[in-house]
């Protein structure tokens, strides 16, 4: 059973500027007295998410809407677990992935098919299922006797196709993507969109953030609108969009 | 499962350099072994092995230290995606700093051949040794890898204090070389000295004394209760400090 329930979560981020990062400004500032540090020393507070409550259930296909520095990437993070909110709880159940970006952990050095391995274990698919799979990534690729070559050989378009297509080998309960993947030339494209939408409908939940109105309908059955780390407005995707987008 | 990913990860990347990390380390063995061993007129085959192995296991634990201090911020693109418990990466590191100590140990018997010793049985008791040493020196990295990511210059800090440890240490210098008195002290109160002896002295068939034993469990008894403590408090921390 997957499910994601935030109830009241806020989020601060600490800024430090280079001056608050040194040990050394902290204990001469403490040596001054303390007192007035606060003020000059930077440490500013940003509130990125304030005040969140959402519960998601298995089989919900949530959309994200919201202009740049709403806090879009800073709940998919929240979501996916990996900020830990420093108010109000945050529950997650299910495996999550989050598949923002693709090419993490590719080692340039290695060649294509040590990549797969690599990008693999970092979205945690275990070994064994890795082994069994690796040929029908390595096919879906396309890259063909490129795969043994170093990745650092590769061209851009089939860097990215290698990930593309490791990254999309897996099952996840919860999967978070942050806008569609979308690779290659015309060909490619075509059989990575059907690939994508393959993960999509097989997850249980889906957490998608877009800027793109058709995507958001065509794949999502309830929108996000986030402002200012607030939750402006919560509710079916049609409604929603129509509200955001404007008509 | 992710200890395995270190290995695909590690191995690969060292492949190219990884025996130039031993011929180095015997070119600098070799080096300072003539130049010391004449200076303090230590006959070589005293003092080859007795530099060998300080500097071997020295180079692991500085390095671990050092690395430590950043094994967060390397690792920076990983945790702000993907949701793994943070102490892998430190494993990781030490990991990493395992393959390349296991790669400079060779070196050892060669040297071991070269001057005439035997091996004997008390050479295995380094076996335990390395692993209290590691475990002790996991926990440091690990409180320094979670407050380095707050305060980033205490990594400098850090790399200043390991070469004065490294002076300080009876490493390039042999202890029955130190004048009786209050310079023992040096010796005694240094965490690093027994971290040492735990390695060295089987490898030149003596038993560690039980104080060594002793400092040394001791130590990784507080200080794992100590890092534990910092990182259960500050985990949740770490990404906003990325």
């Amino acid at each position: 059973m997957a499910s994601i329930r935030l109830s009241n979560v806020s989020v601060d981020f600490p800024v430090f500027n280079a001056v608050t990062r040194s040990l050394k400004n902290r204990l001469l500032s403490a040596a001054t007295g303390g007192m007035i540090d606060r003020r000059w020393d930077g440490h500013v507070i940003v509130r990125g998410l304030q005040d969140v409550t959402l519960a998601l259930e298995e089989g919900e296909r949530l959309g994200l809407v919201g202009h740049n520095g709403a806090g879009k990437t800073t709940l998919l993070r929240v979501l996916s677990g990996i900020y830990y909110p420093t108010q109000g709880t945050s529950e997650i159940e299910g495996e999550c992935v989050s598949l923002i970006n693709m090419s993490l952990g590719i080692d340039p050095e290695a060649t294509g098919r040590e990549n797969i391995k690599l990008r693999g274990a970092i979205m945690g698919i275990p070994a064994e299922e890795l082994c069994e799979r690796i040929d029908e990534i390595a096919e879906f690729s396309g890259l063909g006797e490129f795969l043994d070559m170093p990745f650092r050989t590769y061209s851009s378009g089939m860097q990215l196709r290698l990930a593309f297509s490791t990254s999309t080998a897996i099952r996840p309960e919860i999967l978070v993507l942050d806008e569609w993947l979308s690779t290659g030339d015309e060909n490619f494209r075509e059989r990575s969109n059907r690939r994508l939408q393959e993960i999509v409908n097989s997850t249980k939940i889906l957490i998608l953030a877009s800027h793109s109105k058709d995507l958001l309908l065509a794949n999502c059955s309830r929108i996000v609108w986030m402002e200012h780390g607030k939750v402006r407005m919560d509710g079916p995707a049609a409604e929603v969009a129509r509200e955001y987008f404007g008509g | 499962m992710f200890g395995w990913q270190d290995i695909a990860h590690r191995y690969r990347r060292s492949r190219v350099g990884a025996f130039w990390v031993t011929l180095n380390m015997s070119v600098t063995i070799g080096a300072l072994g003539l130049i010391f061993g004449t200076l303090f007129r230590v006959p070589i085959v005293e003092f080859l092995p007795y530099i060998c192995i300080s500097l071997i296991f020295w180079t692991f634990i500085a390095s671990c230290i050092n690395e430590g201090c950043t094994s967060f911020v390397d690792s920076e693109g990983i945790i702000l995606q993907v949701r793994i418990p943070l102490f892998v990466h430190v494993l990781r590191t030490i990991y990493r700093n395992g393959i390349v100590l296991g790669h400079n140990v060779l070196i050892l018997p060669l040297v071991l051949l070269a001057v005439g010793r035997p091996p004997t049985w008390h050479m295995l008791l380094a076996i335990p040794g390395v692993l209290l040493m590691a475990l002790n020196v996991l926990w440091m990295m690990l409180i320094l890898s979670v407050v380095c990511v707050r305060y980033r210059d205490l990594t400098h800090i850090v790399q200043n204090f390991l070469q004065v440890i490294f002076y300080l240490t009876p490493l390039m210098w042999m202890p029955q070389t130190l004048p009786d008195g209050p310079y023992r002290l040096i010796l005694e109160f240094n965490p690093f000295y027994h971290l040492m002896m735990l390695v060295r002295a089987p490898l030149f068939g003596e038993l560690p004394a039980s104080a060594n034993w002793m400092v040394c469990i001791g130590l990784a008894i507080a200080g794992w209760t100590v890092a534990l403590h910092v990182y259960g408090r500050y985990r949740h921390r770490i990404p906003y400090w990325l």
